[in-house]
């Protein structure tokens, strides 16, 4: 009874109670959701466009981050710095194609997945033998990036505001419009959305295999160094960094592989309910640290009811 | 189907001599197999083609070397004037070849409207950022494309299924709206991989309509591959057959009708 108790009105309780606490929860939750959201796109832009679950999304989330930092260690400015870094972005996009994906197409999908795995390996080893094993910290002040925070005091209590938190919602939601309008409206966008539906129908209508891999290696770059910057501020920056990619994982298990809108949700949704659960159920509960799982079981739950995802398309296979 | 063309413009087009495409020599082979072997056959600009053969005869081989799928090993290829031993697939499309497919290569998930605009996107030639924001110079460009293409819907009697996703409509519609994609691409070269197979008789009579239309009204080449001979036979100028990768005759409808080879080919020889 006291347990029913703990688990199903005491969390609702103090929701209810302290509700500037729940709203400093909630922005917490919104800010990492934004960012799974940001790299779960990532994922969904390459599988869209060619059927690769791209396992190096998380080591170029690492070796992004790294390329910005040690370009500044030897005296790149900053700005110049992550011009730099998209350029080499761009380029491991180009080498992904040629070396990887060109030779490779046509196989199945599985021997493209572990193509990515492969990719992972060898950023692991090159980014650590170019930048080296240690800690590094990101530049964020370089960047202009604001480090103060804003107080607000709702319902007589006190909500702190993180302006580098805030500029990464920002930023990532800027990115995440950009994005959406380039895959609807672009030729480039429905030429990706097109090659995802019939490759053969796709490249009789003058598009481009090649280019699209490359463009959208190139985006899965960008998005990789927007990443990296955000969560090398919060965490530093290492191979640890790897880690947060993966939390894309369970948003696209909820939201589909292929889904634009479903990983924005599905994103925004796990950042929110990892937090809540964490901080109403986890720690009173179960000794804390629940974030490093939950979301890998509610994605497990969601499997088991829609093996698609929310937002999948319907998986309709002739048996 | 009176859809036999006319002898005086078959003269003409011979005699104006302008050839569109030509094919020289062409050898295509995976592993051991030799899909097609030696082949050369032009195709006339203005004219009907027809490429028939037996199963397996390397027809559709010889349609994916044409516009770019396939790298030929040995020969070259003239299209325009131009001598290229092999292009890519997106540069054939810019050359002016469209294609349809023998199993109908739609985009499943759009709409008719959708399918049929993808094939203009090529043509969309407006700054990435004026189409984001869709205005200006890109909204003018896309309502122009539109309007184009709701010409082919009308041309094609399609119209009611506009906005219908096309992985829901027959099969005989979807070869149509196939057909619409590769119009919209305004070719000057047009192939076309079985449009009838699969259609009963009404389909195929509104089929043959549409490919003499396109041909006499747009002025477009078309090179085609079918089984239907009565349909070969009606609606081509010159017919080319292959049977084992290898060319066996090559002429008018008649002649290649009355080819001992031919008949051979398809009805089998005593051995």
């Amino acid at each position: 009874m006291d347990l029913a108790y703990q688990i199903l009105v005491k969390p609702f309780a103090d929701m209810v109670s302290a509700p500037d606490f729940l709203m400093q929860v909630l922005w917490e939750g919104l800010v990492s959701g934004v960012l799974y959201a940001l790299i779960a796109l990532g994922f969904v832009l390459i599988f869209k466009s060619s059927r690769v679950f791209n396992f190096a999304q998380g080591i170029m989330v690492v070796f992004a981050a790294l390329s910005l930092v040690g370009l500044h260690e030897h005296g790149v400015p900053a700005w110049l710095a992550v011009l730099l870094t998209l350029g080499i972005m761009l380029v491991l996009a180009v080498a992904v194609e040629r070396v990887v994906l060109r030779p490779l197409v046509n196989q199945p999908d599985i021997i493209l997945f572990m193509a990515t795995i492969g990719i992972t390996l060898f950023l692991v080893g090159f980014g650590e033998l170019i930048f080296g094993g240690e800690n590094k910290r990101m530049i964020t002040e370089q960047l202009g990036i604001p480090t103060g925070s804003f107080e607000f005091e709702p319902f007589g209590g006190l909500l702190s505001i993180q302006q580098a938190d805030l500029t990464a919602v920002v930023g990532a939601v800027v990115l995440v419009a950009v994005l959406i309008l380039f895959l609807n409206r672009t030729r480039m966008g429905r030429a990706i959305r097109a090659l995802g539906d019939d490759h053969q129908a796709a490249m009789s209508v003058g598009i481009s295999l090649s280019t699209i891999w490359v463009v959208v290696w190139f985006i899965a770059g960008i998005i990789a160094l927007a990443t990296g910057i955000v969560w090398g501020a919060r965490a530093g920056v290492s191979f640890a960094l790897e880690v947060i990619a993966y939390k894309a994982l369970p948003v696209l298990m909820l939201g589909g592989l292929e889904s634009v809108p479903g990983a924005i949700i599905g994103g925004v949704a796990i950042g929110l309910l990892e937090k809540l659960f964490e901080i109403y159920w986890g720690q009173p509960l179960l000794g804390g640290n629940t974030e490093t799982w939950f979301a890998y079981v509610l994605a497990l739950i969601v499997l088991l009811f829609r093996p698609q995802g929310i937002f999948g398309e319907k998986i309709i296979e002739r048996v | 189907m009176n859809a036999r063309p006319d002898p005086a413009r078959l003269s003409d087009a011979i005699a104006d001599g302008a050839v569109l495409l030509d094919v020289r020599n062409v050898s295509l082979s995976f592993g051991g197999v030799k899909a097609v072997s030696d082949i050369s056959f032009d195709v006339l600009k203005g004219e009907i083609r027809a490429i028939i053969g037996p199963n397996g005869a390397g027809k559709t081989s010889m349609l994916n070397v044409i516009n770019g799928f396939y790298t030929a090993q040995q020969g070259t290829i003239v299209f325009r004037g131009k001598e290229r031993r092999a292009m890519k697939a997106h540069e054939a499309v810019g050359q002016g070849i469209a294609r349809t497919f023998q199993n109908v290569a739609l985009f499943k998930g759009m709409s008719t409207l959708d399918n049929i605009m993808a094939g203009r996107s090529v043509m969309m030639k407006r700054n990435l950022f004026w189409q984001m924001l869709r205005h200006g110079p890109a909204l003018r460009e896309e309502i122009e494309h539109r309007r184009e293409v709701e010409e082919i819907i009308d041309f094609l009697e399609i119209e009611h299924i506009r906005h219908t996703p096309v992985g829901k409509l027959p099969y005989g519609l979807q070869k149509r709206v196939e057909l619409g994609r590769a119009l919209a691409m305004e070719p000057t070269l047009l192939l076309l991989d079985e449009p009838m197979a699969g259609m009963n008789l009404e389909e195929k009579e509104d089929m043959s309509r549409f490919i003499v239309e396109v041909n006499r009204h747009r002025g477009t080449t078309i090179a085609l591959i079918e089984h239907d001979m009565g349909v070969v036979m009606d609606l081509s100028d010159r017919v080319v057959v292959l049977d084992y990768g290898k060319k066996i005759a090559d002429g008018p409808p008649d002649a290649v009708k009355a080819n001992k080879d031919v008949i051979d080919a398809y009805l089998g020889v005593a051995h």
